[in-house]
């Protein structure tokens, strides 16, 4: 990894410091001190075996002028090899290479693949219903009205597997002050686009696309819940949810809806892709609870990519301290 | 028959002998090829392994890859008999045993995969997963044990020992296969096409065993030949 003064990537910094990045002239100016590391996001290059897999992550972006700084990265970064539990990141490579993203295939090695042909730019997020501002906002402007900052997050999947990942994001919280919900909002909609064109797996018709997710208000406003637009210190790559995704990372992996195009605040209950498929295996919570087994298997246990064997399953994917106290009084054996 | 055991056999062996050596050499090919076709999921496997090909995640490649042959060869194994007596094909039924005890190979290696490499062995997390409580695991395991009997009584002795039994115990291949099939079906998530096709190439070859469905296909096979 490239050598990079700490104080260059704290969040309070990032602002301060963010540099010129000018699309198709290469490295932006000779005067900066990171001019190394930035390259032109169409022809980003992983730094890994790139052989095994085609790269996910080339795109365009038109953004002409400033990508924050902690997006601006041209080899994958990351401020700490490990999570606050201690546990090593996944690769880059591994985190492009192994998900979920039935959008495109149910086959957890071809996302990648299939992602190649979606064109995430240019994007737009319109954020509607009991709100006193309701807006539409340009990726552009997402990226650059609010921090973008790092977060090393576990991620759960349904499926009893698990990775550490760096996302870049910013919090939901500020979106949502952004458009100022109404006193009796309680929820958040989130919509994924709809482009059977460019996504494969939408054209399976036993899916009711567009895949939808929801939180609780008070969910979406806990401080850990983000909008992640990047990854590894670069924008978000196609096969992850390009170019904006939520990230919950309390929950199970699905909750964390991938390329968003509409959030809806509403006073009802969403019902989530899942839950609409199977409401008894998927409920509207879906927190992590080792406690709390899906019909069919156990969630007690799981596999972290990269380790052979399993490990436990911590209450909350280990965010208990956080977020524990936003459901206090519910039973969660009902509310899973 | 090539020309050359043609010419070789046509001295003066008499040619009824001729015609059983013939069949001999056919029956002996195919079932070497049967047998390295059968072999070649698990060598495929290793290749991969050797070579890094596998994914991110190859605890689960190798029970995806060991379940999944295990599924298609008994389902394979199961269609000897159909495709020997309804389509005519003789030579299919020759490799019938071949194809249960590969069937039963894999169902094993998948079951040490999952219980070695997946739970190591750990008494403790598999516990603690209550594994047979799961109703997907239950029939899996059912699936295996059934076929434990069947591989062991696969051999000539077992066969002459059990006389009519042996037939009336080797119908339990049939349950395997329900309970493999359903195996499958319960542990995939939803979306997933495949469980459904295996389901279905199962409710066909259990339909086939309906005498009266059977004689109706073997007329109808009689009648499109001539």
């Amino acid at each position: 990894m490239m050598p990079i003064p700490r104080s260059e990537i704290t969040p309070e910094h990032i602002f301060l410091n963010r540099r010129r990045f000018m699309i198709g002239v290469g490295s932006a100016a000779g005067a900066l001190a990171l001019a190394a590391c930035t390259a032109p996001i169409g022809s980003v290059s992983t730094g890994e075996s790139a052989a095994a897999s085609p790269d996910a992550t080339s795109a365009s972006l038109s953004l002409d002028g400033d990508l924050p700084a902690a997006l601006a990265y041209g080899d994958p970064y990351a401020s700490s090899t490990t999570d606050e539990l201690g546990d090593s990141l996944n690769s880059f490579q591994e985190i492009t290479n192994y998900n979920n993203f039935y959008e495109f295939t149910t086959n957890k090695q071809q996302v990648a693949q299939l992602a190649e042909q979606f064109e995430p730019y240019p994007w737009e997020v319109s954020v509607t219903g009991l709100v006193k501002n309701p807006q539409t906002f340009s990726l552009e402007t997402l990226l650059t009205d609010f921090p973008q900052e790092e977060r090393i997050y576990r991620l759960r999947c349904v499926e009893a597997w698990s990775m550490v990942i760096p996302w870049v994001g910013f919090p939901m919280s500020l979106l949502l002050d952004a458009v100022e919900p109404a006193a009796e909002a309680k929820y958040v909609k989130f919509t994924s686009v709809l482009r059977p064109e460019q996504m494969a797996g939408q054209r399976n018709s036993r899916f009711p696309w567009p895949y939808v997710e929801g939180l609780r208000l008070d969910e979406a406003m806990n401080p850990l819940a983000i909008f992640a637009t990047g990854m590894y210190g670069k924008l978000l790559p196609k096969s992850n949810g390009a170019p904006i995704r939520a990230v919950i990372p309390w929950k199970y992996g699905f909750k964390s809806i991938k390329s968003i195009v509409k959030i809806e605040v509403t006073d009802i209950m969403p019902t989530s892709t899942w839950t609409n498929l199977a409401a008894n295996e998927y409920g509207f919570y879906a927190n992590v609870n080792p406690t709390v087994n899906h019909p069919r298997w156990s969630q007690g246990t799981e596999r972290r990519i990269g380790e052979s064997g399993r490990r436990n399953t911590l209450m909350f994917n280990g965010y208990g301290d956080e977020v524990a106290d936003l459901y206090e009084g519910m039973d969660l054996q009902a509310n899973y | 028959m090539t020309t050359r055991t043609m010419v070789r056999n046509s001295v003066n062996k008499p040619a009824a002998a001729r015609r059983k050596r013939a069949t001999w050499d056919r029956k002996r090919w195919f079932w070497l090829l049967v047998n390295l076709a059968a072999a070649l999921p698990l060598l495929l496997l290793l290749w991969d392994a050797w070579r890094g090909n596998l994914s991110v995640n190859p605890i689960d490649d190798f029970t995806d890859r060991t379940g999944k042959a295990a599924i298609i060869i008994l389902l394979l194994s199961l269609a000897c008999t159909p495709v020997a007596s309804i389509l005519g094909w003789r030579l299919a039924a020759t490799v019938r045993k071949s194809l249960g005890l590969w069937a039963f190979a894999y169902a094993g290696l998948h079951f040490l995969v999952f219980i070695g490499l997946d739970y190591g062995f750990n008494i403790g997390f598999i516990l603690q997963d209550d594994l047979l409580q799961k109703r997907y695991i239950f029939v899996g395991l059912l699936a295996l044990l059934a076929m434990l009997p069947l591989a062991i009584t696969s051999t000539k002795g077992w066969m002459r020992r059990l006389g009519k039994g042996w037939k009336k115990l080797h119908r339990l291949a049939y349950a395997a296969g329900v309970l493999a099939v359903l195996h499958f079906l319960w542990l995939a998530k939803g979306g997933r096409m495949e469980p459904f096709l295996y389901a279905a190439a199962l409710a066909l070859l259990l339909i086939v065993r309906i005498p009266a469905v059977r004689k109706r296909a073997i007329t109808l096979r009689r009648r499109l030949a001539t």
